[in-house]
C-alpha cells in the first residue's frame, strides 16, 4: 500500500512520518511514537481505552486514521504530567482511588481533559454524561466522578 | 479498628495510596500490548461463522502470497506434534486447533503469522476454508433429548450430549421435610451466560530462544505458576520443559476469572515462536474477546423451598442443567464439578438441603468460569435469595423480618451447613439492621405504599448473602491436582528495605499496596520501603493465582506467617544485640525492646543491619523467609444489600434510585481498596441484574459479539452507590481478614431483582429472569394491563 506523509505535534513535539493510509491514530500513536499509554478495548467506539485529544477535542483514537490527523496538534496522557508536577486529573485520580487496574484511566484522563476545559464546575450528573464512552470495569465510577471533582476544583483554585 | 501504626508505618486499617498508581497514571502500566520484542511477529486468527461444520478444506493460498505473511497454521500443523488438542482445566479436551469439525461460532480454524498485524489481519481475510455446516445445538434442554445429536465424536463411545452429573446433600431427609412443610415456593430461575469483559482482552507474546531452549511468554494470565505447569504438561512431548519456560503476567487490565483459562490463541503463539524461533505476538480484538472466550452462568434452575407458615424455613431442593458449551473448560477445583455452587442454603439455618446439577454439551464456546466470583457462589447466593423473597411474599411477611427469622445466629459459629459447609464467623442480623438503618426501610416502605396507592411502580429489594472464599484447604481443594495453597517469599535487605515476591497476580487489587500493608503491620518496616513483586515465574514462588478472591485469604495469610518467621529471627539478633534474654523483649511496631526499659530497644531496621553484619555466632546470617500456606478452612465474607428501584410505567425501565451495600469482610487492610472493591463488584452486578447477556439465535449465531449490543454498565446508569461495613474477624485466618474483591458481584444482583419483583408483585410478578432488561418489564407491565 502506497504510503503517504503526515506531520503532526503530539504532546508539543513536531513528527513527520510516511504511512499507510489505513494506519489507525492509535497504533501510529502506540506502535510508531511508542506512546503506549494509550491503550485499545474494543474496536467500535464504546469503552474509550482510546481516548486522545485533537486539537482540544476528546477523541477515540481506534476509529480514527492517523492521516486524519496530519497538521493537528494531539495530546495524549503522556502528555499531562507538566516540569514533574502531575496534572490536576492525575492528581484527583490518585487522591480519590479512581482507578483499580490501570487500563481505562489514560482515556479517562484525557476525556477529562476535554471536558474540564468547558466546563470547570461540573455536578456529578454532567460528569457523569461526560465519561459514558468511557467504559471501566473495575471503580464503578463512583471515585472517578469524585477524582474529576477534585480536580475541578485544584483547576478553579489555581485559575485554570 | 484502630489501627496499630502510624500512617508512616501504614499497617493494617490505613487507607494508604496505591503504590502502583504513579505509573498507571503516567501511561507507563506494562500491559501485554506494550511488549515489544525486535523482529516480533504477529499472529491473527481465522474464526468460524459456523456453530457447528465440518471442515472440508482450508486454502491457504492466496493468504501466503501476501508479502509479510510467512505462515498459515492449521490443526493438521499442531497434529503433527499432538498439540491440536488440549487438556481443559476440569480434565476435559479442547481443541486447539480442529483438523474435522468446529463447535462453536468463532471457533479458532487456522492462524496467520506475519510480519505486521495489518498483514496478519489481511492474511486472515484472504485463507478460504470450505464448510459443510452440521446440525447445531444451543439449547441444553434440548441437547439432552434422545434425538439430540451427539456433538463430541471425537469421543470413543460418547452416546449423548450430558457431561456429568453431581448431587450433593441428604435427598431423603430433604424430601420428607418438604412433604411435612407447611407452605413451598418452586421457582425456575435461569441465570443467563455472560461475560466479564475485562477492558484489556487477552493476549500473549511469546519468545521461544532456540539457541538455550528457553521459553519465556508474556501473557495476560490471573494464574502464572500453574500456567506454567500447564505448559510443560501439555508439551513436555515436543521439548518444552519446566525449568525453561517463564510465564510473566505484566500489568492486568481487568481479569474477573477470564483470564484463568488457557485459551488456543496462547497455545498457536507459543507453537508458532517454537517454530520460528521469533518472538509472536496475539492479542485478540473485542469481538473475539466476547464471542470465543469462555463464559460464565448459563445456569437452568429449578428450586424449591419449604418451610412452614410462621415463616421458619426448612428444606431447599435444587435441580440445575448446567450448559458448558462443547467442552467443560471451566476452572474449578478438581473435585468440585459445579464449584462452589452447594453453598446455596446462604445465610440460613435449615435443616437438610439437595442439590443436583447436570453438565451438558452444546454448540457454544466453552466455559463455566467465574464472573468476579468464587466457583458459582454468584449462582447458589441469587437461588437463595431469591426464593427467601419469594416465600417472603408468598406469606405476606416483611422480606427482612423473613430473614432475621432464618439467620444463622452468632453463637451458632462455626457453623455446619446443611451442605457440609463449616461458616467460620458471622453476625448476619447486625449487617442487614445496620442496611435498614442506613438506607430508612421503614420510611421506605411506607413512601411504597403511598405510590403503590397512586399506581406508582416503586419496588424495595433485600439480598442477604454468605459468600465462600479463599480456596482452599488442600484435602479438598485442587486444580489439575496442583493444590490451592498460596506463598509468600520476603527478603529484607540491610538497610532494612524489604522486597516481596507473591504467587498471587494482582489485575487492579491493589496487591503492591495490600501485601506491604500486611508487612508494614507485622514488622513495623514502612510501605514505602517495601517492594512487592508478582507475576514471574522466574521470581515468584509457585503459588495458584488470583481469582475467587482467594490473594488475601491465602497468600495474605503466607505474607503475614513468613512475617512472624521473620520476626522469630529478629527476635533473637535483637536479644544478642541488647544482651537480653528472647522472652525479656517486647515488641511493639517497629522494634524490639526490654520489659520495663523501653529505651534498651533495637529497631527493625536495625536488626536488618545485624543480620547481615553481626548476626548472632552459631545462627545464619539474612533475614528472609517463605511461607506456602495451606488454609485450614475457607473463608465467609457476607453482608446485606437493599436496593430500591423506581420504573417506569410507560417505557419499563428500572432506575436504581439508591442501593445500600453493608459488607463484612473481616479485618480490614486498606478501607479506600476495599471500598474500591465493592463499588466496583456492585457494578458488576448491576450489569448482569439488567444489562448484560450473550444469547445465541437457534444457528448457534452470537448476538452480543460487541459492545454494541454486549452492554456493560457505563457512569450513567451506575448508582452513587452507598456503602458501609461491619467487623467480624475469620477466627482461622492470621490477620483475621476474608477476601472481598467478589462479595458485590456475588450478593448485588438478587437485591436489584427482589426490588424489581417487589415492585410488581400485586401485579401478578413473581420472578423475573436477570438480565431485566426495559423490554421484559415493559412486556409484564402491559399484560397486566398497566397503561403507560
Amino acid at each position: 500500500m502506497d504510503k503517504v506523509p503526515i506531520k503532526l505535534s503530539v504532546n508539543g513535539v513536531e513528527h513527520s512520518a510516511e504511512i499507510e493510509p489505513r494506519l489507525l491514530l492509535v497504533h501510529f500513536l502506540r506502535e510508531n511514537l511508542g506512546l503506549t499509554g494509550t491503550h485499545i478495548g474494543c474496536d467500535t467506539s464504546h469503552c474509550g481505552a482510546c481516548t486522545v485529544v485533537v486539537d482540544g477535542r476528546a477523541i477515540k483514537s481506534c476509529t480514527a486514521f492517523a492521516v486524519q490527523a496530519d497538521g493537528r496538534s494531539i495530546t495524549t496522557v503522556e502528555g499531562l504530567e507538566q516540569d514533574g508536577k502531575l496534572h490536576p486529573l492525575q492528581d484527583g485520580f490518585f487522591q480519590e482511588h479512581g482507578l483499580q487496574c490501570g487500563y481505562c484511566t489514560p482515556g479517562m484522563l484525557m476525556t477529562g481533559l476535554a471536558f474540564l476545559k468547558t466546563n470547570n464546575s461540573p455536578t456529578d450528573d454532567e460528569i457523569r454524561h461526560a465519561i459514558s464512552g468511557n467504559l471501566c470495569r473495575c471503580t464503578g465510577y463512583v471515585n472517578i466522578v469524585k477524582a474529576y471533582q477534585y480536580a475541578a476544583q485544584k483547576m478553579r483554585d489555581g485559575g485554570e | 479498628m484502630a489501627p496499630k501504626t502510624s500512617p508512616e508505618i501504614g499497617g493494617m486499617g490505613h487507607s494508604v495510596k496505591r503504590k502502583e498508581d504513579p505509573r498507571f497514571l503516567r501511561g507507563q502500566g506494562n500491559y501485554v500490548d506494550d511488549v515489544v520484542l525486535p523482529g516480533m511477529l504477529y499472529l491473527d486468527i481465522v474464526r468460524s461463522p459456523y456453530a457447528h461444520a465440518t471442515i472440508k478444506s482450508i486454502d491457504t493460498s492466496k493468504a501466503l502470497a501476501i508479502p509479510g505473511v510467512l505462515a498459515v497454521i492449521t490443526g493438521k500443523d499442531l497434529e503433527k506434534y499432538n498439540l491440536h488438542w488440549m487438556p481443559t482445566l476440569m480434565s476435559d479436551t479442547q481443541m486447539v486447533l480442529p483438523v474435522e469439525k468446529v463447535m462453536y461460532q468463532a471457533q479458532e480454524v487456522a492462524a496467520v503469522l506475519a510480519t505486521d498485524r495489518y498483514i496478519a489481519a489481511d492474511g486472515v481475510e484472504a485463507v478460504e476454508v470450505d464448510y459443510d455446516p452440521l446440525p447445531v445445538v444451543v439449547d441444553p434442554k434440548k441437547a439432552l433429548l434422545p434425538d439430540a445429536p451427539v456433538l463430541r465424536t471425537d469421543k470413543k463411545d460418547k452416546k449423548d450430549n450430558h457431561i456429568w452429573h453431581w448431587e450433593w446433600g441428604n435427598r431423603e431427609a430433604t424430601d420428607q421435610l418438604f412433604r411435612d412443610a407447611e407452605v413451598t415456593v418452586k421457582q425456575d430461575i435461569y441465570i443467563p451466560r455472560i461475560h466479564v469483559s475485562s477492558i484489556e482482552t487477552c493476549g500473549c507474546v511469546a519468545h521461544f530462544d532456540k539457541v538455550t531452549g528457553k521459553l519465556k511468554v508474556w501473557m495476560t494470565t490471573q494464574a502464572p505458576h500453574a500456567i506454567r505447569t500447564v505448559f510443560a504438561l501439555v508439551a513436555g512431548h515436543v521439548g518444552l520443559s519446566e525449568e525453561k519456560i517463564q510465564i510473566i503476567s505484566p500489568d492486568i487490565g481487568g481479569g474477573f476469572g477470564g483470564k484463568v483459562p488457557v485459551y488456543p490463541g496462547y497455545v498457536i503463539a507459543v507453537a508458532a515462536s517454537v517454530l520460528t524461533g521469533k518472538p509472536v505476538k496475539w492479542i485478540e480484538d473485542r469481538m473475539e474477546n466476547l464471542q470465543a472466550d469462555s463464559f460464565a452462568r448459563d445456569y437452568h434452575i429449578t428450586a424449591e423451598l419449604a418451610g412452614n407458615k410462621d415463616g421458619k424455613l426448612t428444606a431447599l431442593r435444587i435441580k440445575t442443567i448446567a450448559d458448558h458449551g462443547y467442552t467443560d473448560a471451566a476452572a474449578n477445583p478438581s473435585k468440585f464439578p459445579a464449584g462452589l455452587f452447594h453453598v446455596c442454603t446462604g445465610s440460613y439455618d435449615l435443616k437438610a438441603a439437595h442439590v443436583e446439577v447436570d453438565g451438558v454439551y452444546t454448540n457454544k464456546p466453552p466455559g463455566g468460569i467465574a464472573y468476579r466470583c468464587s466457583f458459582r457462589v454468584t449462582e447458589a447466593v441469587h437461588t437463595i435469595e431469591r426464593m427467601a423473597d419469594l416465600m417472603a411474599h408468598e406469606l405476606n411477611m416483611d422480606a427482612a423480618e423473613l430473614r432475621m427469622k432464618n439467620f444463622i445466629k452468632p453463637e451458632q459459629f462455626p457453623y455446619k451447613s446443611a451442605l457440609d459447609w463449616e461458616y467460620d464467623s458471622g453476625n448476619y442480623g447486625a449487617a442487614l439492621q445496620l442496611a435498614m438503618d442506613k438506607v430508612g426501610y421503614a420510611e421506605l416502605r411506607k413512601e411504597q405504599a403511598e405510590k403503590r396507592a397512586r399506581g406508582e411502580l416503586m419496588g424495595i429489594g433485600i439480598s442477604s448473602f454468605t459468600e465462600i472464599v479463599g480456596a482452599g484447604p488442600s484435602k479438598h481443594f485442587d486444580i489439575l491436582g496442583l493444590k490451592m495453597f498460596d506463598s509468600a517469599e520476603i527478603r529484607v535487605h540491610p538497610t532494612g528495605k524489604v522486597i516481596a515476591r507473591f504467587g498471587t497476580k494482582s489485575q487492579g487489587q491493589g496487591h503492591e499496596t495490600t501485601y506491604a500493608q500486611i508487612i508494614a503491620e507485622e514488622l513495623g518496616f514502612p510501605v514505602a520501603n517495601i517492594l512487592v513483586e508478582e507475576g514471574d515465574t522466574d521470581t515468584a514462588p509457585y503459588g495458584l493465582g488470583t481469582y475467587a478472591s482467594r490473594s488475601t485469604p491465602v497468600a495474605g495469610a503466607a505474607c503475614a506467617i513468613a512475617c512472624r518467621k521473620i520476626k522469630d529471627k529478629a527476635r533473637k539478633i535483637a536479644a544478642y544485640l541488647l544482651e537480653a534474654h528472647e522472652e525479656d523483649l517486647e515488641w511493639e511496631p517497629g522494634k524490639f525492646f526490654v520489659k520495663g526499659s523501653p529505651d534498651r530497644a533495637k529497631t527493625i531496621q536495625e536488626i536488618s543491619l545485624a543480620a547481615y553484619t553481626n548476626h548472632p555466632p552459631g545462627t545464619e546470617a539474612g533475614l528472609e523467609a517463605v511461607n506456602y500456606y495451606d488454609p485450614p478452612n475457607l473463608t465467609y465474607p457476607f453482608g446485606s444489600y437493599i436496593c430500591v428501584v423506581d420504573i417506569d410505567k410507560g417505557t419499563g425501565e428500572v432506575k436504581v434510585r439508591r442501593f445500600v451495600a453493608i459488607d463484612d469482610c473481616g479485618n480490614i487492610i486498606n478501607p479506600m481498596i476495599v471500598e474500591g472493591q465493592i463499588h466496583g463488584g456492585l457494578t458488576m452486578g448491576l450489569g448482569p441484574a439488567l444489562y448484560e447477556e450473550i444469547q445465541y439465535d437457534e444457528s448457534g449465531n452470537c448476538l452480543q459479539g460487541s459492545f454494541m449490543n454486549y452492554l456493560v454498565p457505563t457512569a450513567v446508569e451506575t448508582p452513587n452507590w452507598e456503602t458501609g461495613n461491619t467487623v467480624t474477624p475469620s477466627p482461622h485466618h492470621p490477620l483475621g481478614a476474608k477476601g472481598v474483591g467478589e462479595s458485590a458481584t456475588v450478593g448485588a444482583p438478587a437485591a436489584i431483582v427482589n426490588a424489581v419483583v417487589d415492585a410488581l408483585w400485586h401485579l401478578g410478578v413473581r420472578h423475573i429472569d436477570i438480565p431485566i432488561t426495559s423490554a421484559k418489564v415493559w412486556k409484564l407491565l402491559r399484560e397486566a394491563g398497566v397503561r403507560g
